[in-house]
């Protein structure tokens, strides 16, 4: 789950990390209050879940409460790589020295958390790290030992920092880290930490991104979801527990397990058709489970045909035909439905759909063909 | 011969009183395993499976009064990592967990530990271990695969069940097959299989079944060029996947921009590993 902008220094104040006194506006008028309130200048930034917001022009200064309603106007008015922005943070600006990367994430490869800074921090930090990877100094944490004191002193030294900051910026890395840990972030990221005119040092941005499988324990953070910045589809998934990324093609597939799913996709491609989704129905697959996921997938008007790929372990395919039959009781298709099960209690999965007027296949190449030449003639 | 777990595997399932634990110990048991015990903190003196199985309060009990050897694990994520220290501390070398959905920093710490004691673990969100006519330890469909000379390893669950059905298609049976599941952090991985296999004299070619993300297939790449004197075929998932879901600059940072499904082929065939364009083409390319 991502986090927004603001959202995220707000968790990092919580953890001591030193963040601009800035509010977030929804509309032109709250932004020029906030800047009265201020002080000019004050930065106009828009809240959206994407990055290059900069680069869009989605991120302005306002010298007046005047300048700040207009930019704001324009801003809420945006749309940024496709999604239009609901509200700006009006920050005070700030008189930037220096502009420092810090960010944590976890290293797969390494299996463990990796901290990572750079003297070359703000917008182009990824260039950076294609061009002149040395630049980025990592540090890898134990994560059973948690951050160590000297390891913060590594990051520092790393990247040049001037003495006289070691200490503040050793407090905001255990900030940073203990964000990290306790809200079970995947990512938690200042760029820039920027060193001011004023020999301070302060996050000027922040992100975070969340680990959707550890929001049970989090519950008052798991409310932060911004829904609206979200497809419709994706958000009624979520609620079904479902897995789903909507494409550009017309073969609607319904598969259990993530593999399998990207597999019957790439054999539909194979096979000469376009799949219009990934989908993953998970384990324990449900008639309401079932009937969510085909409604989800009809309600994508390209969709000229469904693939259902059933490799039965934890979903028994006698559970998954009876979730079919139901569903389509339920929701009533149009469109030719294929379907292959396969695996625990197949033969009665089969049985019960022999009569529902579906085209059933044998082999995963013999379901993508009948599903390809199903969309063709529909 | 097989890897990892045989006839002699003495099993341990803990959540063997829950809906999931209690079909799946069943199905082992049907199958051959020697299912020796159960864990369900609250139920320790109760017999499930028509009074063939004991259940047990703690692991080390049941290891104490069963000798088990090797541990499959169905509860619950929250409660996940519990019982894979629960285990790691009583002594069990070996511990499959097949749930998915456990937070990823528990998973680190959870590593971390096992590897400070040695302990195996394979998974979690696997499908568990099968080797055919022997011992099924986990939830793929035994009726599915035959026993014979292909060692399998597979990131995917469902994935891995094409694959060993596609062989039992054509009189294909494997050595042992390993699901080591696709959580960015877990225990026993391509490298640790592929090693096993090569040592295994019963297995005689391998599958290697990988997805998009990560960097591991192209590590099992560099390993087979080194390592390797069997023949081993190869699928990966994902060569229609959109590009993923970036995780921010760190992210991008850390993967290096590699992970795609063209990467992973073109490391696996610069190694003379044959790549399968679906999966039902396997069978062929091992013959």
């Amino acid at each position: 789950m991502k986090l927004h902008e603001y959202q995220s220094k707000e968790i990092f104040a919580r953890y001591g990390i030193p963040i601009p006194k800035g509010r977030v506006a929804s509309t032109a008028m709250e932004a020029r209050q906030i800047a009265e309130e201020l002080g000019v200048p004050v930065v106009i930034k828009s809240q959206v879940l994407v990055g290059g917001r900069g680069k869009a022009g989605g991120i302005r200064l306002a010298k007046s409460p005047k300048e700040a309603e207009e930019v704001a106007t324009q801003i809420l008015g945006m749309e940024i790589k496709g999604l239009p922005v609901r509200k700006v943070l009006v920050d005070p600006a700030a008189n930037i020295e220096q502009e420092i990367y810090l960010g944590i994430t976890n290293d797969r490869a390494a299996r463990r958390p990796v901290f990572m800074a750079s003297a070359a921090g703000g917008v182009d930090i990824e260039e950076v790290a294609r061009t002149n990877p040395e630049k980025i100094i990592k540090v890898h944490i134990d994560p059973l030992l948690g951050l160590r004191d000297y390891q913060t002193r590594d990051l520092a030294i790393g990247i040049d920092l001037p003495k006289e900051y070691w200490k503040q910026f050793s407090a905001i890395c255990h900030g940073l880290y203990r964000a990290y840990v306790e809200c079970d972030a995947t990512l938690a990221e200042i760029n820039p930490l920027v060193i001011t005119r004023e020999k301070s040092l302060m996050a000027l941005d922040g992100k975070m991104l969340l680990d959707d499988n550890a929001l049970f324990r989090h519950p008052d953070l798991a409310q932060l979801r911004d829904v609206d910045e979200e497809a419709p589809a994706e958000t009624e998934a979520r609620k079904y527990d479902l897995s789903f990324i909507k494409l550009d093609g017309n073969i609607g597939c319904m598969v259990n397990g993530a593999g399998l799913a990207m597999t019957t996709m790439d054999i539909v491609k194979l096979f000469g058709g376009e799949p219009a989704n990934f989908l993953d129905i998970g384990g324990g697959a449900s008639a309401e489970k079932v009937a969510a996921a085909l409604r989800i997938i009809l309600a994508d008007k390209n969709v000229k045909a469904v693939l259902f790929n059933i490799f039965g372990g934890i979903t028994r395919c006698d559970e998954v035909a009876k979730g079919i039959l139901t569903a389509l009781e339920e929701v009533k298709p149009s469109v030719p439905m294929v379907v292959r099960l396969v695996g625990t209690n197949a033969e009665e999965g089969r049985k019960l759909l022999a009569d529902a007027n579906m085209i059933t296949a044998e082999t995963l190449a013999d379901a993508a063909r009948k599903a390809v030449a199903a969309a063709a003639s529909a | 011969m097989s890897i990892l777990v045989d006839k002699n595997t003495r099993l341990l399932v803990q959540g063997i009183t829950g809906h999931e634990g209690l079909f799946h110990a069943g199905q082992m048991l049907a199958y051959g395993t020697k299912v020796v015990a159960g864990v369900t903190p609250g139920k320790g003196g109760e017999w499930v499976l028509d009074g063939k199985v004991p259940v047990f309060d703690t692991c080390k009990s049941a290891v104490e009064a069963t000798g088990a050897n090797a541990s499959v694990i169905f509860v619950s994520a929250r409660f996940a990592p519990d019982a894979i220290y629960e285990a790691a501390d009583a002594g069990i070398p070996f511990i499959v967990c097949i749930t998915e959905g456990i937070p990823v920093q528990d998973m680190m710490r959870v590593r971390e530990y096992l590897d400070q004691k040695s302990v195996r673990l394979l998974g979690p969100n696997c499908p568990g271990i099968l080797t055919p006519g022997e011992a099924k330890v986990g939830i793929i469909p035994g009726n599915i695969a035959i026993p014979g000379n292909i060692g399998i390893v597979s990131r995917s669950g469902t994935l891995t069940y094409e694959v060993l059905y596609a062989l039992k298609q054509v009189g294909m049976g494997a050595s042992t097959c390993v699901g080591i599941g696709g959580d960015p952090i877990n225990g026993t991985n391509f490298i640790d299989c592929l090693e096993m296999f090569e040592d295994d004299p019963q297995t005689e070619k391998v599958v290697l079944i990988g997805e998009i993300g990560g960097t591991d297939e192209e590590k099992a790449a560099q390993f087979i060029a080194k390592h390797m004197s069997k023949p081993v075929v190869a699928f990966i998932a994902g060569q229609t996947a959109p590009p993923g879901k970036r995780m921010g600059h760190a992210g991008a940072i850390i993967e290096g921009g590699s992970g795609t499904a063209a990467d992973k082929i073109r490391a696996l065939q610069a190694v003379g590993v044959k790549v399968a364009r679906h999966p039902e083409e396997i069978p062929d390319l091992l013959k």
